[in-house]
C-alpha cells in the first residue's frame, strides 16, 4: 500500500542521524494519489507521502530547508513549536508571501530547542489534505531520562471527502455531518429512565437547549474520517517493534485537523516525559487526551512476550487510530471498547459561563439557561472521562509541572482577554465575535509579559496555538508552570497563559482546528520593537 | 443593486481558492428546492417552492421562488431577489424585490426577516407592497422532529395577511389564509430526500366568505408526495 512507506520512513530515519551541524534538507510539495479504506482521493504530499519525511535535527543545528512546491496553487510550511525569526515562520500573508508554483523558498534557522515538534501547512486547507510530518530535535545535553528505542506516533484524520467541499456544506447546512442528533425516541428513553422527581428534569433540559439553539450531540463538525498512525489506518495496524527489558520513548504528535483524540495503551502505565517537547516532572498515566498540534513523549517498559496496542479514540468515539507495540512484526493485541458517544452537558457549560455575563449578542438570554444545575443522569452518559470510572490516571493540565523552571518568572504587566467564539450555525468562528478578516492584529511589545485570558464561550474545545512565543500555561504551579505551544480550553472554561514577548515581529495566532482557523478564529500578533 | 450583477460578481469570487486564514468574506451557495404533486379534486397539481443564497457570512444575494401549477398550466408562480444582510447571531433582515408571474404580472418590494428561532424553529416573516400599493404579509415557520436521524417529521406553518379586502382575488383583509402541514421526509441524504406531506388550508374572514361563494368550501386537506433536495 502506497503509504505504508511513509511509516517505514519515520520508523527508519530514526537510525539515520545528520552529520554535521549544518545540514540543508529538500522538500518538495506535489499532488499525489492516495486510497484509504477503499477510497481513492487526490491529497496534497510532502517528497511523495503523508505524513511527510521526518526532519532529525540537532539542537544548535543551522537548519537549511528548501521547499519546492510542485502544486498550481500556493503552498507553504509552517514550523510548529520551533522558535525562530519571523520571516521563517512560514505563515503566508503573516511571515512571508507564500511559496508560488514552480518556486522553491528556502527556510534558514537554527534550531535552538529540543523535543518533538512538526511541521505542516499554512495554506488554505492543504494540513487536512496530507502536508504534515515529525520533526525531533536532539538535545545537546542528554534528555534527563532514560530509554533504549523510540517510535514517533503522528495521528492524523484522513478525510474521505474535500476538506473545501466539507466546509462548504458546513456553510449550507452546520449539521451537516450530525447523524447523532437527539430523536423523540431518545426522547421517550430518558423519560422513561428517569426517576419520578425527574422526568420533568428531561424536558426542561430538552427545552433548555432547545431555547439557546444548541445542539448536546454537536461534538465535532466533521465525520467521515479514517484516523491514521503514521499514515496507516487500524486494519494496516502500525507496528512499533520493541525488544524485551527496554523503555521505549513514544512521541506522539496530534497532526489531525479536526480530531482530539483520547490515547491509552492498554497495559501499559505511560510515563508522561514531555509535552510539547518541553520537559516535564515525570507523570504515570493510564490515559492521556491529546489535543490537535499537541505533542507528548511518554516513556513506557514492555514486557517480554506482549503485544500492546496504541489505542487512540475519536474524542467523538466516532472511530479510533490503532498501532501496535510487539517484538514481532504483525503482532496484534486486543482492541478497547470506544466507550459511547459524549454528549456536551448543561452543567459542564454552565461552569463557565456563570462566572461572566459579557455574552455574544442574542446569546446572552439563552447563555442564562447553561447555569441550570442539570443532573447528568439525563444524559447517555457523560462521556468527557470515561476512564475515571475505573480508577485509571488520566494526565490533565494540572499534572504538567516543568522540569525545571523557565528563566522569566515575572507577573505579567498586563493581561489581555480573549474570548473565543464563534456562531454555530452559520459556521464561522471568531475571537472577541470578530472574524479574522474584520479583525486588526493584536499588538505587543517587546520585551513585556502579558497574560493571555482565554475565555471559551463556545460548546467546543478549542486548541489555541500561538506562534514564535512560548505561554507558560497559568495551571497553579507557580514557577514550575509548563511551556506550551498549543493549549487546549474545553466549553465553557476560562485558562490563561503568561507570555515573555520575546521575539519581534508578526506572528499568527490562532485555533488549531482546521476550519475553526480558516473562518475566522484567528488573529495576527505584532510584536512592536526589538530587533531580530 | 442588480441582482445578476451581483450574482456574477459572486460566482467569480467563488472560485478563488480560499486561504487558511480568510481575509474578508468567502463567497459560499446554498439551494434548498422542494417539489411534490398531490391530486385535488381529479386534477394533479404540482408544486415548487425553492430558495437559495450566494454570498458570505454577512453579505448575501437570497433567491426563493415558489408556484403551483395544474393540468400543465401555471396557477400561481413568484419569485423573489433579496438582498440578505446578517443583523444577529441567528437573524437575517432581508430587502426586495417579489415578480408574481401567475395569476397575473405584478411587483412587489419586500422586507422580512428570515432565521432561526428559539427551539429550532426556521422562520421566514416578509412583508409586500405591490405597485398599486397593496399591502400584504407572509409568516412561515417550520420545526423539526427526528424519528430516526434519517427519517424526519417537519411540522409547518405559513399564514397570509393583507391589509385590505380586494375583492378581484377573492381576498379579505386581515389573516386570509392559513397552512399547517406536516412533512415526513427521509433523508438518504442530505442532498436527496423524498417526503410526504400532509396540509390543511383553511381560509379565514373575508377571504373564507368569498372561498365559500366560489367552491362551497374554505379549506381543504391536501396530500402530497414529493423531492426535496439541497445543494
Amino acid at each position: 500500500m502506497r503509504f505504508k512507506l511513509a511509516g517505514l520512513l519515520i520508523a527508519t530515519s530514526s537510525l539515520i542521524a545528520p552529520a554535521s551541524l549544518a545540514d540543508v534538507y529538500n522538500l518538495e510539495i506535489d499532488q499525489f494519489e492516495r486510497t484509504v479504506d477503499g477510497k481513492t482521493l487526490t491529497g496534497v504530499s510532502i517528497n511523495g507521502t503523508s505524513p511527510g519525511p521526518l526532519l532529525r535535527l540537532r539542537e544548535g543545528e543551522d537548519v537549511t530547508i528548501n521547499v519546492t512546491n510542485t502544486l498550481d496553487v500556493d503552498t507553504s510550511l509552517h514550523w510548529h513549536g520551533i522558535i525562530l525569526d519571523a520571516g521563517m515562520d512560514g505563515v503566508p500573508g503573516i511571515s512571508f508571501d507564500g511559496i508560488a508554483p514552480g518556486e522553491t523558498y528556502t527556510y534558514n534557522f537554527t534550531a535552538n530547542q529540543s523535543g518533538t515538534y512538526w511541521y505542516h501547512g499554512h495554506s488554505a486547507l492543504q494540513e487536512q489534505e496530507g502536508v504534515f510530518a515529525p520533526i525531533i530535535i536532539e538535545p545537546a545535553e542528554p534528555d534527563p531520562f532514560e530509554y533504549d528505542r523510540e517510535h514517533v506516533i503522528i495521528l492524523a484524520d484522513w478525510l474521505n471527502d474535500s476538506p473545501y467541499k466539507a466546509l462548504a456544506n458546513l456553510k449550507k447546512r452546520s449539521n451537516y455531518y450530525n447523524y447523532n442528533r437527539r430523536t423523540v425516541f431518545d426522547l421517550w428513553r430518558d423519560w422513561r429512565n428517569a426517576d419520578r422527581g425527574e422526568k420533568t428534569g428531561v424536558i426542561q433540559e430538552r427545552l433548555a437547549w432547545g431555547r439557546m439553539r444548541m445542539d448536546p450531540t454537536d461534538i465535532v463538525d466533521i465525520t467521515g474520517y479514517s484516523f491514521l498512525v503514521n499514515g496507516e489506518t487500524p486494519e494496516d495496524n502500525w507496528n512499533g517493534l520493541f525488544e524485551p527489558g527496554e523503555k521505549v520513548r513514544l512521541r506522539f504528535i496530534n497532526a489531525a485537523a479536526m480530531t482530539y483524540f483520547d490515547l491509552k495503551i492498554p497495559g501499559l502505565k505511560m510515563t508522561v516525559v514531555q509535552a510539547d517537547g518541553q520537559n516535564i516532572e515525570p507523570v504515570s498515566v493510564d490515559e492521556f487526551p491529546i489535543a490537535i498540534a499537541e505533542t507528548f513523549d511518554v516513556i513506557v517498559e514492555p514486557e517480554a512476550g506482549q503485544s500492546y496496542t496504541i489505542f487512540a479514540a475519536a474524542k467523538d468515539r466516532s472511530g479510533y487510530a490503532r498501532g501496535t507495540l510487539s517484538e514481532t512484526p504483525g503482532a496484534e493485541a486486543a482492541i478497547p471498547e470506544l466507550g459511547p458517544r459524549p454528549e456536551l452537558t448543561m452543567a459542564a457549560m454552565g461552569e463557565g459561563h456563570a462566572s461572566h455575563g459579557a455574552m455574544a449578542d442574542g446569546e446572552a438570554a439563552g447563555m442564562d439557561e447553561m447555569t441550570m444545575d442539570m443532573s447528568g443522569d439525563a444524559h447517555r452518559g457523560h462521556g468527557e472521562m470515561p476512564a475515571m470510572e475505573h480508577g485509571e490516571k488520566v494526565l490533565s493540565y494540572d499534572d504538567l509541572r516543568a522540569l525545571t523552571p523557565y528563566t522569566d518568572r515575572r507577573a505579567p504587566d498586563r493581561e489581555v482577554e480573549l474570548r473565543l467564539t464563534g456562531n454555530m450555525e452559520r459556521y464561522f468562528w471568531s475571537i472577541n465575535d470578530v472574524k479574522f478578516g474584520d479583525a486588526g492584529p493584536l499588538e505587543f511589545n517587546y520585551g513585556e509579559r502579558v497574560r493571555i485570558t482565554f475565555k471559551n464561550e463556545t460548546m467546543m474545545e478549542h486548541p489555541m496555538h500561538l506562534h514564535g512565543l512560548w505561554m507558560d500555561l497559568v495551571n497553579g504551579e507557580g514557577d514550575m508552570a509548563p511551556r506550551k505551544h498549543t493549549i487546549t480550553i474545553r466549553p465553557g472554561e476560562t485558562i490563561s497563559a503568561d507570555v515573555t514577548v520575546d521575539a519581534t515581529g508578526s506572528w499568527a495566532f490562532h485555533c488549531h482546528i482546521l476550519q475553526h482557523a480558516a473562518t475566522g478564529m484567528f488573529r495576527q500578533v505584532n510584536v512592536i520593537g526589538g530587533v531580530q | 443593486m442588480k441582482p445578476k450583477i451581483l450574482i456574477a460578481g459572486a460566482l467569480a469570487m467563488a472560485t478563488a481558492l480560499p486561504a487558511l486564514a480568510a481575509e474578508g468574506d468567502p463567497v459560499y451557495n446554498y439551494t434548498l428546492i422542494e417539489a411534490d404533486i398531490a391530486e385535488i379534486d381529479d386534477t394533479t397539481v404540482g408544486a415548487f417552492d425553492a430558495q437559495g443564497w450566494v454570498g458570505g457570512d454577512y453579505n448575501r444575494f437570497w433567491w426563493k421562488t415558489e408556484g403551483e401549477f395544474a393540468d400543465g398550466d401555471f396557477e400561481g408562480a413568484e419569485v423573489q431577489a433579496l438582498y440578505s444582510r446578517y443583523i444577529s447571531k441567528f437573524w437575517d433582515a432581508q430587502i426586495g424585490v417579489r415578480y408574481d408571474l401567475e395569476p397575473k404580472g405584478e411587483t412587489y418590494g419586500v422586507i422580512g426577516l428570515q432565521g432561526l428561532a428559539p427551539y429550532f424553529f426556521e422562520v421566514d416573516a416578509a412583508a409586500f407592497v405591490s405597485s398599486s400599493g397593496d399591502v400584504s404579509a407572509r409568516f412561515e415557520a417550520t420545526g423539526e422532529l427526528l424519528f430516526t436521524q434519517r427519517l424526519i417529521l417537519e411540522p409547518g406553518i405559513a399564514l397570509d395577511f393583507y391589509a385590505e379586502d380586494d375583492p378581484s382575488r377573492q381576498i379579505g383583509s386581515g389573516l386570509a389564509t392559513a397552512e399547517y402541514s406536516a412533512q415526513l421526509r427521509y433523508e438518504f441524504t442530505r442532498e436527496f430526500a423524498p417526503y410526504v406531506e400532509l396540509a390543511y388550508e383553511e381560509a379565514y374572514g373575508d377571504t373564507a366568505d368569498f372561498q365559500r361563494l366560489e367552491t362551497g368550501s374554505a379549506d381543504d386537506t391536501v396530500f402530497k408526495v414529493g423531492l426535496r433536495t439541497m445543494f
